[in-house]
């Protein structure tokens, strides 16, 4: 275990920070997200994930958001494991009429102020299980959305630049609960 | 003793039903059958429903042999098969939830995927109004001194999908799991009936997220096979390359996340990275992270050019510099070996009675994997070993992973060092009349089966079954008289699919 700690130690850093050309808006949406993080929340957003009856798909996506080459966690950004310690709720999938009652009770159990992200294509009307007898529709359908992130899964960039959005938006007050 | 092959030729043969037989039987050899399998000479591969039919799966697996037999059931009635085979339990309550087909003799009688929140009953069978009233679910009840219960879910506590479990325990020992699922029942079933081949294959990529490749690849291999397609040799191996890939990405991801739940995160910190790695050379070698919506009927829409198969070469190099390192630590640290050896044992007559696929019976010393038991192309062309244990522990279903990991490796290699040149796909015919297809492909977690019937051009009726349902029963076993705080690990080790069970 030494040697391996050793060799990162010594072992240029994963993390995507260095502005290469091609990367260059990932290091630019990084320094952003952390300045507007820190006015709004001082320095900590916390966020709790709802999957709401996704495929599993748009999670393994917010899991990669924790690995070392996104990191969020180095802007203040962190996943928390209760409603009730969260800010922000990334609510994923079509909304299931099996899970409907627990993606309210969620929400209400979130603390105000609080901010609804929808995660993925299915999250703003349902995508491709829309119309189901099993599924209510998007997100909105059941809590008030604050900003929809679209992707089949949506990258972990894309996820990065959605939560920047809304904290800009949050900024400006315009969507404060 | 008779064979599944005598089996077949006590029913009706249903001639359009490719490429395994389908027979329509009386009671007499629908019960016969339960028994067999009851009696651990067959295997129950699937038990799914139509508005007045049922059908079951049957491996038998020492002679390679699959069989689907079907009972017509005109008064809603079909004899339990669960009642002399366990595992058929949840799969026939879900029969009798979605298509309301009564089971004779169920032992269970609760719902299972309706949770009486749809507004209608039996949804793809006679639909009827759903029940005013709702009645609390029953778990099941425990007697005894000190017992207490915990309730988990469905919102868990991690970035996970939702279910609920029940826990009862004495002190710190678990006396019971009870799992309740159907939070992520999305009708999947439903919105395949009357779509397109194009649709339904996209539905069919989304009923697992992780699977996406899978569940694509078996769907696909069932249409072709009831409008009897060849596909291109080039799209069969560049097919076989994308499930490879699927399969690196998960176990990686699951074996970092099972260090993790052991508080042990420096290896999932580099799991990640591999994993990242994968999805990355995924995303420039076919444009899809995930690698969604690449295989269809027909064959495949992507092809792979040179620089796609340099940087698989290429992330391949680095898995194999990096990877034996961390082997090497997960095998050399005695405070984590603590949490995983003999932690949530499923005993191999468990894993043989469930027929549980993946590397939860391979852990378990079921040798059974699609790619070799029941080989499709190419991987009846390919080199690669079947890694087995016997020891059923989270330390055998690690071990099991990190084999299967080396074997991937060695596949893709073949596969990038053989790929046939040609055509990517083929063009599904126009056919009016009904077909059926089915096909087994060997997922990530396990075995994918897809059967469906095509008629006029559209999906009549599919059946997705997830490799999960054979999979989560043994999770209330595993976790008996381990303590509570090793459930995270025994679940992690397992990784079960919510959404693929839910459907």
């Amino acid at each position: 275990m030494r040697k391996l700690l050793f060799e990162s130690l010594i072992r240029r850093p994963l993390t995507e920070r260095a502005p290469a050309a091609g990367d260059a808006a990932l290091a630019e949406l990084a320094a952003a997200l952390g300045d507007a993080a820190r006015r709004r929340l001082g320095r900590s957003l916390s966020i709790r994930e709802v999957d709401a009856g996704s495929c599993n798909g748009c999670e393994l996506e917010i899991h990669a958001l924790n690995n070392a080459y996104y990191d969020v966690e180095r802007f203040g950004i962190r996943f928390v494991a209760s409603p009730r310690h969260a800010d922000v709720l990334l609510v994923t999938g079509p909304v299931t009429r099996n899970m409907r009652d627990a993606l309210e009770r969620t929400y209400h159990a979130t603390p105000n102020p609080k901010w609804v992200v929808a995660v993925g294509d299915c999250a703003r009307d349902g995508g491709c299980f829309a119309g189901s007898y099993a599924v209510v529709g998007g997100v909105r359908e059941v809590v008030p959305v604050d900003l929809h992130i679209p992707g089949c899964p949506p990258t972990p960039m894309a996820m990065l630049q959605g939560l920047l959005a809304l904290l800009e938006r949050a900024d400006k007050g315009a969507t404060a609960p | 003793m008779p064979s599944l092959t005598d089996l077949v030729l006590e029913g009706r043969s249903i001639p359009q039903h490719r490429p395994w037989p389908r027979v329509a039987v009386d009671t007499s050899i629908w019960e016969f059958a339960a028994g067999e399998l009851a009696h651990g000479r067959w295997s129950l591969l699937g038990l799914w429903g139509e508005p007045s039919t049922v059908h079951m799966a049957i491996l038998d697996q020492q002679a390679a042999a699959v069989a689907v037999v079907s009972l017509d059931c005109p008064d809603r009635r079909y004899p339990s098969v669960s009642q002399r085979h366990p595992p058929a339990m949840r799969l026939e309550r879900t029969i009798r939830d979605l298509f309301g087909l009564s089971p004779e003799g169920l032992p269970d009688g609760r719902p299972w995927l309706d949770h009486n929140r749809w507004g209608v009953r039996f949804p793809l069978g006679a639909r009827i109004d759903a029940l005013t009233q709702t009645a609390p679910y029953r778990f099941l009840p425990v007697e005894g001194e000190d017992m207490h219960q915990i309730a988990v879910g469905p919102v868990h506590a991690g970035i996970i999908e939702p279910g609920h479990f029940r826990f009862t325990a004495s002190g710190e020992t678990v006396v019971r799991l009870e799992q309740r699922l159907g939070y992520t029942h999305k009708g999947t079933e439903g919105l395949m009936t009357g779509a397109s081949l194009e649709r339904a294959v996209r539905l069919a990529g989304r009923v697992s997220g992780d699977s996406t490749v899978a569940y694509a690849y078996a769907f696909s291999k069932a249409a072709e096979a009831a409008l009897d397609l060849t596909v291109p040799d080039r799209a069969s191996w560049l097919r076989a390359l994308l499930a490879e890939l699927e399969r690196l990405a998960n176990h990686f991801g699951d074996i970092g996340a099972i260090c993790n739940d052991a508080s042990f995160a420096l290896i999932n910190a580099h799991c990640g990275v591999l994993r990242e790695s994968i999805l990355r050379a995924a995303h420039s070698a076919f444009g899809h992270r995930l690698m969604r919506d690449i295989i269809v009927p027909g064959g495949v829409t992507r092809n792979l050019d040179k620089a796609g198969k340099a940087t698989i070469r290429t992330t391949l190099d680095n898995i194999r510099l990096r990877f034996p390192e961390l082997v090497e630590l997960y095998d050399n640290t005695a405070s984590l070996q603590d949490r995983t050896v003999d932690t949530g044992i499923v005993k191999p007559q468990l894993a043989k009675r469930y027929a549980a696929g993946g590397y939860i019976g391979r852990a378990s010393g079921r040798s059974f994997d699609t790619r070799r038991t029941l080989a499709y192309a190419p991987y009846d062309n390919l080199r690669f070993e079947v890694p087995v244990l016997n020891e059923g522990d989270v330390n055998a279903r690690v071990w099991i992973r990190v084999r299967e990991v080396e074997q991937s490796i060695a596949l893709i290699d073949q596969i990038l060092e053989r790929l046939p040149d040609g055509a990517l796909g083929t063009h599904a015919g126009d056919r009016r009349e009904a077909r059926e297809g089915m096909a087994i492909v060997e997922g990530f977690r396990g075995d994918v089966l897809v059967w469906l019937r095509l008629r006029d051009g559209v999906v009549e009726r599919c059946h997705l079954r997830d490799p999960s349902w054979f999979q989560w029963p043994l999770l209330e076993a595993a976790i008996e008289n381990n303590i509570v705080a090793d459930f995270p690990l025994c679940n992690k080790s397992f990784n079960c699919s919510y959404s693929g069970q839910d459907i």
